[in-house]
């Protein structure tokens, strides 16, 4: 009871980082395509500029949480994606450093420097999180005594040896990267007005079209690298709502966003990723970290999870801990509502 | 280079580097409290703008500090596995109550700060500044309790599996290791915080320009130095001294370079520990004091590592002896010079005492060195343990890194870490000649909207 808990408050923390840092990464991919000027960049950035750092508060809050509920999965998957993990470490640092700084440097050339990295950290960035949740679906060599270390590549083939990108990590990849920028484009509908927004309405459509079909792609690759991820579904068939809450939110996302109501496209898309996740983590559960070695080899709830008096321990702070927090993000988003660059009553 | 050395740099490295940010933004949020509230009392512009310019420096430092803070927690799990896997039920506790209760209201409330003066009203606004400092300083205790964790570890059970549990979760909280190490390493933040406040209030009445703020900032600069320097000493170091010296007697001995069990030991001041000979070389030392500090009386006898099994010798005793007698020596030099500034403060004659103004601008960088130099002794002396006496450093870093591995990341670090260094030294210097009458940056007109 105590595992199954912690998975899903585990899986919680995650989807509420990527929908919320997702939009971040989003805008930071776009803003190299859509804006034309200095002030429409600035509008840009001004949309994520208070809220990015509490956003990656979740990554490390998930984190912190994943190693508390399963240590075993915190060391055995942190050590084996040692150089993936880096380099995404790398990538968040060049992300904030790139972006809080450019408005405190006035040279022209250091700006561009500074935004071009800020773009391509963001744009990495979504891949490599994306090929890692691939990474987890597909199966990593486990070891008996619970722990593997991935190349970055080998023959990128996902077979029993693969490496952190092979044909199918790298289909993962593109979907958080396409993904993340259409959620980064229905953000900047919701806080940016004039030109800029029509812009982002319009780039909508066509991300659209590459996810639907990426998204397709990835569901049946899935499933030819791993068919066990099925087998929860058909035990429960209830929960094939998971794909249609997919097919759903993807619909509803265009239309909304064509109807010119940006706030419900976003939330739309808040939901197209969190059924994602939601599909994914139903896939594995109660795998935790499938072995390509053989079952035997599976990092399993039961096998990973701390001392039962921990996590009931646990329970108690982490709900009051939680409550306090959204209240604290809802309350910043509520105090930043509204568009960035239009000037409100009162102010 | 064996593995295991190899991931002891990495993780000294990069927290050593991330720790230069920290100890900055949890002493200057005291500050920035105190600036806005003198604002908010007396309605003075020059105090918000003071209170807004130093907002401006912490936002830049804070920046850093998250970006170079995220991969400690990783490291725990990337350079550290078994010691992850074994110890998450206990260390993996406060580190997730760092994120959920801490981080949340610090990043929400800075973005408050920073961003939202003109959609707050002033009490508001006043208000995000006390909880970020709050925020940032229940951050720093729950890292503290995982660190005391690993330097004295309380209240834990065994699962059959070998993975430690925690049977108490407020003595885990209020690990007496872990009050009197906050006490200790929070004063040393609003030391670091007070000396670069005053720095740059020394600096604007050396350049003799902004006469004003340099004022305030060395009001408030000294004022705060000055107690935090006492404190710092008498009791948090002294205590926790005292702690130290009946918990981990090899650590002390370290420290000291006390290789052989003395009655009256003496206080050495200076000099070089020699390993070979198990003596120190040119030795400056008090007679009686050693133990007159530790046990309060000139005869108590104090435990020399002579008595100490060799393989439970700090692996680094020489580093451990230079890193404690620098942090030792730092101090004195911080109370001396804040007494005496706090003196000329008082009898209003600081502003124009030029020998005192640049030796407060020149010594801001010393708590940064002492700082360090304090953690440094803490860990080290900690060695050859990861655990005190429950785990040893060789036994949990992760075994599937290799040292090549370990060393490309490294190196990866240093590279980033030393641009990211000149980039903050060139952002820091920019604020501090732009001064805090400068036009605010750009960034907040147009979030202002």
């Amino acid at each position: 009871m105590m595992g199954f808990i912690w998975f899903w408050l585990v899986a919680v923390m995650i989807v509420g980082y990527v929908v919320l840092d997702g939009f971040d990464m989003g805008v930071g991919v776009l803003h190299l395509f859509l804006v034309r000027n200095e002030g429409e960049r600035r509008a840009t950035l001004a949309s994520i500029g208070p809220v990015w750092d509490g956003n990656e508060v979740w990554l490390l809050s998930g984190g912190g949480t994943l190693y508390f509920a399963f240590p075993l999965l915190y060391a055995s998957a942190f050590s084996g994606f040692y150089l993936p993990l880096m380099i995404v470490l790398w990538l968040l640092i060049l992300r904030g450093i790139t972006l809080e700084l450019r408005n405190h440097v006035d040279v022209g050339v250091w700006r561009a420097l500074l935004d071009g990295l800020f773009g391509l950290a963001s744009a990495l960035l979504t891949i490599f999180f994306g090929a890692a949740l691939a990474n987890v679906l597909r199966g990593v060599p486990l070891q008996a005594d619970g722990y593997f270390f991935l190349p970055l590549w080998t023959n990128w083939q996902p077979g029993p040896h693969p490496g952190i990108l092979d044909w199918y990590t790298v289909i993962g990849g593109l979907v958080a990267l396409v993904a993340l920028t259409l959620h980064g484009a229905l953000w900047l509908t919701v806080k940016t007005s004039g030109e800029l927004e029509q812009r982002a309405r319009r780039i909508v459509t066509p991300l659209w079209f590459v996810l639907i079909v990426l998204t397709a792609v990835s569901l049946l690759a899935t499933i030819t690298v791993r068919p066990a991820s099925l087998n929860n579904y058909f035990n429960y068939p209830a929960t094939f709502i998971v794909p249609v809450g997919v097919a759903v939110s993807l619909f509803a996302l265009w239309l909304f966003n064509r109807k010119a109501q940006p706030v419900k496209a976003f939330l739309s898309s808040c939901l197209y990723l969190f059924f994602m996740l939601a599909g994914a983590c139903w896939g594995v559960y109660p795998t935790l970290l499938p072995a390509t070695t053989g079952t035997a080899n599976d990092i399993t709830l039961s096998r990973a999870i701390s001392g039962q008096h921990t996590l009931a321990v646990g329970l108690v702070w982490w709900g009051i801990g939680m409550v306090l927090a959204i209240g604290y993000v809802v309350f910043v988003y509520s105090k930043f509502r509204g568009k960035v660059d239009r000037p409100e009553s009162g102010h | 280079m064996t593995a295991e050395l190899i991931h002891r740099l990495h993780f000294a490295f990069t927290i050593t580097f991330h720790y230069l940010f920290p100890q900055l933004t949890m002493g200057l949020a005291l500050l920035i409290v105190v600036l806005k509230s003198v604002a908010l009392k007396t309605g003075s512009e020059e105090w918000n703008r003071a209170a807004r310019f130093w907002g401006r420096i912490f936002a830049i430092n804070f920046v850093f500090g998250v970006v170079t803070g995220i991969p400690m927690e990783f490291e725990f799990g990337t350079n550290w596995a078994r010691f992850a896997r074994l110890s998450g039920g206990v260390i993996g506790q406060p580190l997730a109550m760092e994120g959920v209760f801490s981080f949340f209201m610090e990043s929400a409330f800075l973005g408050l700060f920073l961003y939202g003066e003109k959609r707050l009203s002033k009490t508001l606004h006043w208000f995000s500044a006390v909880m970020v400092f709050v925020g940032s300083w229940i951050s720093g205790f729950f890292i503290i309790v995982t660190d005391a964790w690993m330097q004295h570890p309380v209240s834990y059970d065994r699962l059959p599996n070998g993975q430690f549990e925690v049977l108490s979760f407020w003595q885990l909280l209020l690990n007496p290791w872990g009050l009197l190490q906050y006490a200790h390493n929070m004063t040393g933040a609003v030391i670091t915080g007070s000396f670069v406040m005053s720095a740059v209030g020394a600096f604007y009445l050396l350049d003799g320009r902004l006469p004003n703020y340099g004022r305030i900032f060395l009001k408030v600069g000294v004022t705060a130095g000055v107690i935090a320097s006492i404190l710092i000493i008498f009791p948090t170091g002294d205590l926790h001294g005292k702690y130290v010296a009946r918990y981990q007697p090899a650590a002390i001995a370290g420290m000291e370079g006390l290789f052989k069990t003395e009655t009256g030991a003496g206080l050495v001041l200076m000099g070089q520990p020699n390993e070979e000979t198990g003596r120190i070389d040119n030795p400056i030392v008090v007679n009686d004091l050693l133990s007159f500090l530790i046990y309060g009386t000139t005869k108590a006898e104090v435990k020399g590592l002579d008595q100490i099994p060799n393989d439970q010798w700090p692996t680094a005793l020489p580093l451990l002896y230079y890193a404690y007698h620098i942090m030792a020596g730092l101090e004195t030099w911080f109370v001396a010079l804040m007494i005496v500034s706090a003196f000329l403060l008082w009898r209003n004659r600081l502003y124009t005492a030029r020998w005192a103004l640049w030796a407060l601008l020149l010594s801001f960088p010393l708590p940064y060195i002492a700082n360090t130099a304090g953690w440094m002794t803490a860990e080290l002396g900690r060695q050859p343990w990861l655990i005190y006496g429950l785990m040893r450093t060789s036994e949990g870093f992760s075994s599937t890194v290799s040292a090549s591995n370990g060393l490309f990341t490294l190196l990866g670090f240093m590279g980033l870490y030393l641009l990211m260094g000149i980039l903050f030294t060139v952002l820091i210097y920019r604020e501090i000649s732009n001064g805090p009458e400068a036009k605010a940056v750009a960034a907040e007109a147009t979030h202002a909207n």
